[in-house]
């Protein structure tokens, strides 16, 4: 049985490797699948005296739901949906450190601690929980936040730190007695106090960190649960579990790390919460000379168009016109036009959030192209649309300060033309001005973003009349 | 050598091997492998399954079951919805 394990954490660690790959991915991810049934089906041959109940009860709701979460959610939620799986999976290590407590033989036993069960494991169980719980509720305010919700901290600055500081204290202090505590009334008290603060530090740590910083949240996450899934398997000594959770934990540290580097922020800047204070800029909504324009309009202008490039961002989801801005680029390429996509690493609410989006409305592969590749394009380019994007295309992160300073941008001021369709001159996530729609190549369209493409189609048609 | 140490030693050596697994990631596959090593982290559902036992008492039960239903909504969820981001690449990619 043991072989199978091991075979099963090698299958792991190769369809990781391949999912870093577009042209592997696919491969990587069905290994990594058939890696995690090889796993199940092991212990389900190796563990003697199931409790038929939980284990078939346990599988048809989470296989029930799952599948209904998987089929169900659109792809503009896919950000939400990862964070809201992350969570329940850290919650899942950590019921398991509680159940592997109440059933570890020397608990039962008169004047029995945790401690009494090995050093280790009795570590690892205040850890798995701390860290299972902390996943489970940071999880839950990401998926709130990036559904839009404005949920910010009741306190600000030292007051902050100081309860923070506390819970931290009131962690470490239960948890010790948790490992020490020999009567049943002692150990269950540790525990739910213990529970209980693991889950307020999860939605305090998240809460004070900005919208647009939750992606590298998520993934950050998302290495808390590989973590607390290694932790779990120490509690119950199982060395494919510690194997595999301690390979997503660190390499989730990777992926949050690189991620970080796209939006050219560092990683103590996201948790520390920079720009993350959602604060908007006292001049964020005063703009001068701001010229809008009709989709009619823009038709004309496209008309005489060679080049255009579409910058996508997540007002394009919200909208739901993923399916309409292609349209649009199909017809231009029919008249004679070169269509592209450029892709900001950061556009949408996660990183490639945008591929995926214009991908499953069938936008071609090679009209996808990544900021660095496009970035000396825009000067050559016509007009450019930007659909639903602000933060992304804003100059003001040229400049040697602000909150956005020095993260890369699309060039798209460099074009001869850029339309804007936005449906007002609200700031984006980082909540500061764009100087963008106050330039004279700038035109506005004031509209969603689907019904400002749907009148470019229908206009551009007009046209091939 | 200690059972236990061996599991730490392996615990140290597998970190080290996820430091390393990862170095480029094009953007456009960030949110998948997201998605994927999220998925990969319902590995717990191993642990659920082993305290999952009829010898255990009624709570701990009640605990095996949630924490199965957990680990299989993260596992099932994370699966379906990388492949079918994956899928989306796959028809335009060649």
């Amino acid at each position: 049985m043991d072989y199978l394990y091991l075979l099963a954490t090698l299958l792991f660690v190769v369809g990781i490797k391949n999912l870093t790959s577009v042209k592997t991915c696919q491969r990587g991810n069905k290994i990594s699948e058939i890696a995690m049934l090889l796993a199940v089906v092991t212990v389900l041959a190796a563990t003697g005296n199931i409790s038929w109940w939980a284990l078939i009860g346990g599988l048809l709701v989470g296989g029930g739901v799952g599948v209904w979460v998987a089929v169900k959610t659109p792809t503009t939620q896919m950000p939400e949906m990862v964070a809201a799986l992350n969570g329940l999976g850290g919650a899942a290590s950590a019921f398991v450190a509680l159940a592997a407590i109440l059933e570890h033989p020397v608990m039962h036993q008169a004047d029995k601690c945790l401690a009494d069960t090995g050093l280790v494991n009795a570590i690892s169980t205040p850890i798995t929980i701390l860290i299972g719980l902390v996943t489970l509720t940071g999880s839950f305010i990401a998926f709130f936040k990036l559904g839009g919700k404005k949920l910010s901290h009741p306190l600000k600055g030292t007051a902050r730190h100081y309860l923070h500081a506390a819970i931290a204290v009131g962690i470490i202090g239960c948890s010790y007695w948790q490992v020490i505590a020999t009567s049943a009334a002692g150990l269950t008290t540790a525990t739910i106090l213990l529970s209980v603060l693991a889950l307020v530090l999860g939605v305090f740590l998240v809460m004070p960190i900005g919208g647009a910083d939750m992606p590298v949240v998520v993934s950050l996450l998302n290495s808390y649960s590989g973590m607390a899934g290694s932790a779990s398997g120490f509690v119950i000594g199982n060395p494919m579990l510690v194997v595999v959770g301690a390979l997503v934990g660190t390499s989730g540290i990777i992926l949050t790390q690189i991620m970080c580097k796209a939006m050219n922020r560092s990683l103590g800047n996201v948790l520390l919460g920079g720009m993350g204070e959602e604060s908007v800029a006292k001049d964020a909504k005063d703009y001068k000379s701001i010229k809008s324009t009709t989709p009619e309009e823009v038709a004309m202008l496209l008309d005489g168009a060679a080049s255009v490039i579409m910058v996508p961002g997540y007002g394009l989801a919200v909208a739901q016109a993923q399916h309409t801005i292609r349209e649009l680029g199909e017809l231009l390429i029919k008249r004679g036009a070169n269509v592209r996509y450029a892709i900001h690493p950061v556009a949408g609410r996660m990183p490639g959030h945008m591929n995926v989006l214009l991908a499953e409305s069938d936008v071609p592969y090679d009209q996808l192209w990544e900021m660095d590749r496009i970035n000396s394009d825009f000067k050559n380019t016509d007009v450019v649309i930007i659909v639903g994007a602000n933060d992304v295309v804003n100059p003001a992160a040229r400049e040697a300060t602000g909150p956005i300073a020095g993260m890369p941008i699309l060039d798209v001021d460099h074009a001869r033309t850029v339309v804007v369709i936005k449906r007002s001159l609200a700031p984006g996530y980082a909540g500061i001005k764009n100087p963008l729609f106050e330039r004279d190549n700038c035109l506005m369209v004031f509209l969603d973003a689907k019904e400002a493409l749907e009148g470019m189609v229908k206009e551009v048609k007009e046209l091939g009349k | 050598m200690d059972p236990i140490f061996l599991t730490i030693f392996v615990f140290v050596i597998a970190s080290l091997l996820g430091f390393e697994l990862i170095n480029k990631v094009p953007p456009t596959l960030h949110t998948p492998l997201m998605s994927g090593s999220n998925a990969i982290s319902g590995i717990t559902i191993v642990g659920a399954i082993i305290v999952a036992t009829a010898s255990g008492g009624i709570f701990a039960q009640i605990l095996a079951f949630l924490a199965i239903a957990c680990a299989t909504v993260n596992v099932v969820g994370g699966y379906m919805v990388t492949d079918r981001m994956l899928g989306s690449f796959k028809k335009k990619g060649k």
